[in-house]
């Protein structure tokens, strides 16, 4: 493990000097008669990353895809940017948003799969420029163009016109994330990046991720890599049941956990 | 024999081929004998009873009438298949969408067209006319709405034509058998739509995707591998189902012109057995296609060959070697 402090260049904390960029309030989340998440509290500044370890069944992907609102939540409040998601408040009343409305939403959140989830249909390239050609109506040139840069800060530019199953499943991820960061989002949502990839091909995805934290982009990371919340990480969330256990520095947390379920669940993964 | 020398690479070295006696099939032979014999009888048939009249039956079968049945037949089936396809990809959408009235409008649409077999299906679309003589366009319940505003016999239709007119032979064959098919074709495509990993519908969304978006670019896209090869046997089924037209009846069809010959002339059994060498026919051409079709979508994903057509494509517009501009 390096002990240097990586150099970040972020943007300053709170330049409109109000807003955290994802704030949630007691959400709860329900599947059937499971209560996945039981009121979880969550303030993420603008241009930090938020690492989010928990045992499997702990809610935290769950959580993540309540950011965006591929869950729908039962309870509670979530803000990206300011603004509520999925909902209108109209008065005292909660007016839930239309498709377009919350699709546009989703636009500004980029989200990153365990299993990539590539369109196998068109190579890397095409991957890429998919969204900002059909939703932003952005011009085919243009699009390639941008697609390519993406392509090359991934590492990736030889590869842009492989179809995903001609690629490492290392090299489909960092596709998946030059993918997601065509549509120009102010969020990064990474559910378990690394969980699919061989030992061996991690790194490189992990590299990417990094490269992106360092540019200032505020990321929420699910992840069980402890290296990389130790390295990259503002702040760490440890989550078990539904709730947050602990929360706070990485490397305080890591080094010094409160909670026995902490210290138990890091035992295992350290 | 020579010990094996350890320390030297290994080397290929020379072998004797296998010269074995193969095993005797004589089941084989007594088969072959017993098809000879059942071969020659059926052939025989053919040749000697008198009931099959040859030249009657080629003389007839390729008539002006019949060429324009057969071309009708054909054109009914391709008509038929793309309004059935169109419609069928319409209800599944409807099947698999968030609406609830949506959803039931199409499961009551495929119900009740999967239930009704065909050959009812269209003598009951022939005789519409019994239950409308006309067919009136205009206000709905316009007698009753009249009655409300003091009006007696209120009728409300600018305009309309007389059912008779409407429902005569080609198009209401080509509609009932696509009703049928979409129900069918709506089963197919919802299997394909089914067979797509949700992540990739879930992708889509994630990069702020309408739902029509994700369903276009994504899904049927990819849903088009497991869609494809049941179509072709539909088409197949389809092009002898057209011989249930003669229930509506369609007159510009194969199995009507070659059956009013053999009813006109007495010679019902030759034209019979034309319309089985025209129908073998028909489809054989279409099973050729399907070879192709199924070949072309069951290779790997599907799209090697396109993969590198469009490979060569995009390296042009990027100077063969894709760089970072």
């Amino acid at each position: 493990m390096t002990s240097e402090q990586p150099a970040r260049h972020r943007a300053p904390e709170d330049p409109a000097g109000g807003e955290p960029m994802v704030r949630t309030e007691n959400v709860h989340k329900s599947f059937g008669s499971v209560k996945v998440l039981r009121g979880i509290d969550v303030t993420v500044p603008r241009g930090n990353v938020c690492v989010v370890l928990g045992p499997s069944g702990s809610g935290k992907s769950t959580f993540l895809r309540c950011i965006n609102h591929l869950e729908k939540i039962d309870a509670g409040r979530i803000w990206v940017d300011g603004r509520l998601v999925g909902y209108q408040q109209k008065g005292d009343k909660l007016h839930e948003l239309h498709d377009k409305a919350v699709a546009a939403q989703r636009r500004e959140i980029g989200m990153v799969f365990q299993r990539f989830n590539l369109f196998p249909h068109m190579c890397a390239l095409e991957n890429v420029i998919e969204a900002p050609t059909m939703v932003k109506g952005q011009g085919k040139a243009d699009a390639r163009r941008r697609g390519m840069q993406l392509l090359d800060r991934v590492g990736l530019a030889d590869k842009a016109l492989n179809y995903p199953s001609q690629l490492s499943g290392g090299q489909q991820q960092r596709v998946a994330i030059a993918r997601a960061l065509a549509m120009d989002p102010k969020l990064m949502l990474f559910d378990e990046p690394t969980s699919a990839l061989d030992p061996e091909l991690v790194g490189d995805v992990l590299d990417a991720m990094k490269d992106l934290a360092r540019s200032g982009m505020t990321m929420v990371v699910v992840t069980h890599e402890i290296g990389f919340a130790r390295e990259v990480g503002d702040q760490l969330i440890f989550m078990d049941g539904g709730v947050v256990v602990e929360s706070g520095a990485p490397r305080e947390v890591l080094s010094n956990p409160q909670h026995p379920r902490t210290r138990d669940f890091l035992s295992k993964v350290l | 024999m020579t010990a094996p020398d350890t320390s030297a690479s290994p080397v290929p070295r020379e072998a004797e081929p296998i010269k074995a006696v193969p095993v005797r099939h004589p089941g084989r032979w007594v088969a072959i004998a017993v098809i000879a014999v059942l071969a020659a009888m059926f052939v025989h048939l053919l040749v000697t009873n008198k009931a099959f009249n040859w030249p009657f039956m080629f003389q007839n079968m390729f008539t002006p009438p019949v060429i324009q049945g057969l071309f009708g037949t054909v054109a009914i089936t391709i008509l038929a298949m793309i309004i059935g396809v169109l419609l069928g990809i319409v209800v599944a959408v409807a099947r698999l969408s968030d609406n609830p009235i949506l959803r039931g409008v199409s499961w009551a649409y495929t119900w009740f067209f999967r239930a009704v077999p065909r050959y009812v299906l269209l003598i009951v679309m022939g005789n519409l006319g019994i239950l409308w003589p006309r067919l009136e366009f205009g206000i709905p319940f316009d007698t009753y709405l009249g009655q409300l505003f003091g009006i007696e016999n209120a009728h409300w239709r600018p305009f309309g034509i007389e059912t008779r007119e409407l429902l005569v032979g080609f198009w209401v064959g080509v509609l009932g058998l696509a009703l049928s098919e979409a129900a069918y074709m709506a089963e197919i495509v919802r299997a394909g739509m089914l067979s797509v990993d949700p992540g990739q519908d879930e992708a889509a969304t994630a990069l702020g995707m309408s739902r029509g978006q994700a369903l276009r670019r994504i899904v049927l896209p990819q849903a088009m591998r497991v869609i494809i090869p049941p179509t072709g046997n539909e088409t197949i089924a389809m092009l002898k189902d057209t011989s249930l037209l003669i229930a509506v009846p369609v007159i510009r069809e194969l199995f009507f012109q070659l059956s009013a010959i053999g009813n006109r002339t007495f010679q019902v059994f030759p034209m019979l057995v034309a319309a089985i060498i025209w129908y073998l026919f028909l489809v054989s051409i279409l099973l050729v296609g399907q070879y192709f079709l199924e070949k072309r979508f069951s290779r790997g994903y599907g799209r090697t060959a396109k993969a590198k057509m469009k490979l060569e494509g995009l390296a042009a517009e990027h100077g063969a070697n894709p760089e970072v501009p």
